[in-house]
This record gives structure tokens, sequence and C-alpha cells, in this order.
């Protein structure tokens, strides 16, 4: 069991690290790409504990990850914070969403809970549109960051290098951190409560509790990808708060496999270069994203990630 | 140790047990029989705190329970193995024996005496508890339920789909627990095998104690086994 822990962590920093040597061997602009791959992962990390891991499906994410995005962006537009104090600031603002939105979503489950987080969500869009004193509203916040001070040296986030390295310092801590939850007791009770949580509940674990603490971590991590890509691309608005952001963390799960910690990584790089890739080709490349994902959905239902498992995992004959 | 007085439970408007009284000791193996929709599995539902009681008092060490919710039912030790097994088919018999374990945040080598009880679970660790067969699948339920080191053992049906072998060897294996001193309440359709391992038997019919007798004196005298159950052995 502990060879098999071992082997698990050793695989997942293998990968860590050939993310951090690619920056030396990809063009600029693929290193642009991966930064925002990577933020996007972190939030799909998050939203794979939920559902991936316990089950439930949110549409909710958007408020999350925009809670992330203006507690940095508006504490550094409002308040002159430092880039740290910002990022620390978004996610503390995505925590205590978290734990409000728990208190609220968990009283139902399934299709309702779905719906409710939706519904919430939308409130939360309106909201930063309705709030436009402080928001700016559609219009959003370019914001003017200091660099980061750090051992007498200084870092700007502006520096596609910094960026890359800051992006994958945390993916890096999402990553091994969702592995360590998926291990832990914890991680193995979310899972139990995802195949049956009647069972789960007979056995005398407050099923209750683990849904919620399994929501509010997602959420943090959600607004811990906020926070970071707001300050690394220095703009806040309330398209972070959109629908958009609620449906992307589902489909790069799906896509890369619900319940495998690598398949957030996986589902965001490919969903993320299909779409790239398709739109330089037609304005209606929704049409040729809609049509992959169609292929995936009926040929791989596990995902990639899911698929390269089950591969991996074969017996030869 | 458990102690039903006068309890009554109902879905919705329809009252399904009606001023059910009974006691089980220590040690002792309690069988509830009855014709289907009789409410024998209520009877189950209801210690557990799935089914709400209407009426009466559920005491188990002389502590009223009646008014907690499902999941703090187990930790007063009562662990309930509902009809169909339900295992978590995905996890590991390992990892299905874990939960149990860490309710009580009890160390891996607590399940020790339970894969003695059942050795071929030993053999079988690293497997998917969906792959197993029938009977070892009642087996890792039973065996998943011990090792929240239960004192009253709740097993609804477990020869439900088993060849009658397998049942004995998994029922015999329920019996030797009297040793240790856990009390068991036994739902079975299959009178054989109840009368096999039981010290008493209930008989139920519309929600009500229509008869109670030993065991023995059942297996001698078959007269209200045919009334309410309408077999003979």
């Amino acid at each position: 069991m502990r060879q098999a822990a071992f082997r698990s962590y050793a695989f997942h920093i293998a990968v860590i690290a050939a993310l951090f040597l690619l920056q030396y061997v990809l063009p600029a602009y693929h290193i642009g790409t991966f930064t925002r791959i990577m933020v996007y992962a972190v939030l799909a990390i998050g939203y794979n504990i939920l559902f991936g891991y316990t089950g439930l499906m949110s549409l909710g994410h958007a408020m999350f990850f925009a809670a992330g995005a203006y507690g940095a962006g508006l504490s550094v537009y409002w308040l002159g914070f430092g880039p740290i104090a910002a990022l620390l600031a978004g996610v503390a603002s995505a925590f205590v969403v978290s734990l409000l939105a728990g208190i609220v979503v968990l009283r139902v489950s399934g299709v309702a809970f779905l719906i409710v987080t939706l519904m919430l969500a939308q409130a939360a869009f309106l909201a930063t549109l309705y709030f436009n004193t402080i928001t700016l509203g559609d219009q959003g916040i370019v914001l003017s960051l200091r660099p980061i001070e750090m051992a007498g040296l200084s870092f700007a986030l502006s520096d596609p290098s910094v960026k890359y390295n800051v992006a994958l310092a945390a993916f890096a801590f999402a990553l091994l951190f969702s592995l360590w939850l998926l291990r832990s007791p914890f991680g193995r009770i979310l899972i139990a409560v995802r195949e049956n949580e009647a069972r789960t509940k007979l056995l005398g674990y407050n099923t209750f509790l683990y849904r919620f603490w399994a929501l509010v971590i997602s959420g943090t991590l959600s607004g811990l990808s906020g926070a970071l890509y707001c300050l690394l691309f220095a703009y806040v608005g309330a398209s972070f708060a959109s629908l958009q952001y609620s449906t992307l963390p589902l489909l790069y799960t799906l896509l890369g496999g619900t319940g495998v910690t690598l398949g957030p990584l996986a589902g965001t790089a490919i969903m993320y270069y299909l779409i790239d890739i398709s739109s330089s080709f037609t304005s209606s490349y929704m049409i040729i994203v809609g049509a992959a994902l169609l292929v995936i959905t009926l040929w791989f239902p596990e995902g990639i990630g899911g698929w390269v498992r089950r591969f991996l995992r074969r017996k030869p004959a | 140790m458990l102690e039903l007085t006068r309890i009554s439970s109902a879905y919705g408007a329809v009252e399904v047990l009606k001023e059910i009284s009974f006691t089980l000791a220590a040690g002792e193996i309690l069988g509830v029989m009855g014709r289907n929709g009789a409410g024998k599995t209520t009877i189950l539902k209801t210690i557990m705190g799935l089914i709400p009681k209407r009426r009466g008092s559920l005491k188990i060490a002389a502590e009223e329970i009646s008014h907690l919710p499902p999941h703090a039912v187990p930790a007063r030790g009562i662990a309930y193995v509902p009809q169909g097994r339900r295992l978590f088919s995905e996890l590991t018999v390992a990892e299905n024996l874990r939960m149990g374990l860490l309710v009580n945040n009890a160390p891996q080598s607590d399940a020790e005496p339970v894969l003695d009880l059942f050795p071929i679970l030993r053999e079988r660790l690293a497997q998917a508890a969906g792959t197993l067969s029938g009977g070892e699948q009642q087996m890792l339920a039973v065996a998943r339920a011990l090792c929240t080191k239960p004192k009253v053992l709740l097993l609804d049906e477990p020869s439900e789909g088993l060849f009658p072998a397998v049942t004995h060897r998994i029922l015999d294996t329920v019996a030797q627990l009297r040793q240790s001193g856990v009390a068991i309440l036994l739902v079975e359709q299959q009178v054989k095998s109840a009368l096999r391992i039981c010290d008493r038997i209930l008989l139920i019919e519309n929600g009500v104690i229509q008869h109670e007798a030993k065991a023995s004196e059942l297996a001698a005298n078959p007269v209200p086994l045919e009334r309410y159950i309408g077999v003979h052995r």
C-alpha cells in the first residue's frame, strides 16, 4: 500500500517537473497558453473534488472563482494590497463565500443542487453588476500591481516567466493537495458518499458535514484560481462571475475524467487547445467543440484520464 | 441491551408498526419472521432512525435513542447490514472494511479478528467489492459492520439470493459472535436458517407481534409458523 502511495506521488511530481521544464522548450505564445491552462486547471481540480470525488454536480463555481478574483482585485484597487496579500484576501473571500453557500445549497441534492447552485451563482453575477460603484460592473478593473519582493529580489507579475512559475506553483500545490486528500481517510469517505450516501450515513458518518467540507475545499480552490487569474492577468470584471465559468470546469472535469487527479489538467489542456485551434478556422468554433465533446461522451464516457487509467491497469492476456 | 417498548412507526399516514415491544439481551440471537410486508424490515429501519417512530421508546443500554438522526445511531453501538448488501462496489474489500474502522478512528489492525472470521476476505483485500461473488459480498457486508465493534448487529435477510450452503456458512459464523456478547436481531425468510441459529423468534403479521417463542419450541411445534408464515419447515 505504501509503495503504491510512493509511486502515485512520484508520478504526480514527475508531471509537475515536466511542466517546469516545458517553459524552456515552448515558444513564448504557448508559455502564455500553458500559464492560463494551469490556472484553469486549479479551478477544475477544485471542481473535481466536489463532482469527481463527492458526486455533487454544481453549476455555481463561477461564484467561487469570482469571489477569489474580486477578493484579490478589489483589495489591490481599493486597499492598495500587494500581490501576496491580495492572493490571500482572494482565497479568504472564496472560503467565506463557500462556507455561506454550503449552508444553503447542501440542503438539497441531485438536480435540485444543480439548480440551486446555478441560481446562487447568477445572483452573485447580478450582484457584481448591481454594486458597480465598487466593482465597476461590466467594464471591470484593470489593475496595476506592485512587484513581489522576496529575499531581496523583485518579481514583476507582468513577466511571462514569473507568471508561468507562479501558476505552476499554485497548480502543484492544488494537485498534490488533491492527491493527498483523495488518499486520506476524509477522501475515502467522500468517495463512499458519492457511491452510496445512505449507506455511508448508516455506517455512522455525518454525510452532511463531509459534503459541506468538500464544497468548502472545492470553492476555496476555485477561489484560488480566480485570485491567481486576476493577479496574473491584472484584470477583474463581471464576466468572471458569468455562467461560462461554471460550465467550463464541468467540461474540463468531464473531458479529463471525473475522480482522476490528473484529469482536470488533461481536460483543461485539451479543451483550451481545441477552442484555440478551432477558433482560428471559424467563428463558429463551438460547433467543433460540441462535436468533440459528443465523441468523448459516446466513446470515452470516463473521460481521457479514466480511459488512460483503465488502459494502464489492464492485465496482459 | 436493546429494548423496544410500544414502538409505532409509519410511512406517511400508513402505520406499519403497531406498538411493538421486545428486548434483546447481550449474546442473544433474536429472529424476526413474517410474510412479505409484515413489517420486519421496518423494525430495523425504525431502530436505525430511518423511519421516525410515532410513539414508544427505543433504548440501548438504557439510553433512549429514538430521537437520534440515522448517522448518530451507529455511535451508540448498533450496526446495520441492510437487505441487498449495499457495499461500496468501486472500493476494494480493504477500503470497505476501512470505512467501518474509520468511523471510530480504529487502526487497521482492528480488522484482523474480523478477517479471522471470514478468511476468504483476506485473499480478496485488493479486489473491488463489486466483483465479489454474492456470498463473499454478504460476508464483506457483515465484516464491515463488525469493524464498527457493535453491541447490537441488525441483519436484514442475509440469505437473500444465496445458496443454502453459503447462507449456513455465513450464519454459523455470525452465531459465533454470541460468545463475544454481540446481540443479533436477524430478519430472515428462510425458516430453516433462522431456526438453526436463533435463540428466540418473533412472528410478525401486519406490524404486530403475533407470537413469540424459543426457536427450539417452534422447531418441535411448527403450527405458529404455518399460521403466520404459511410454510412448514
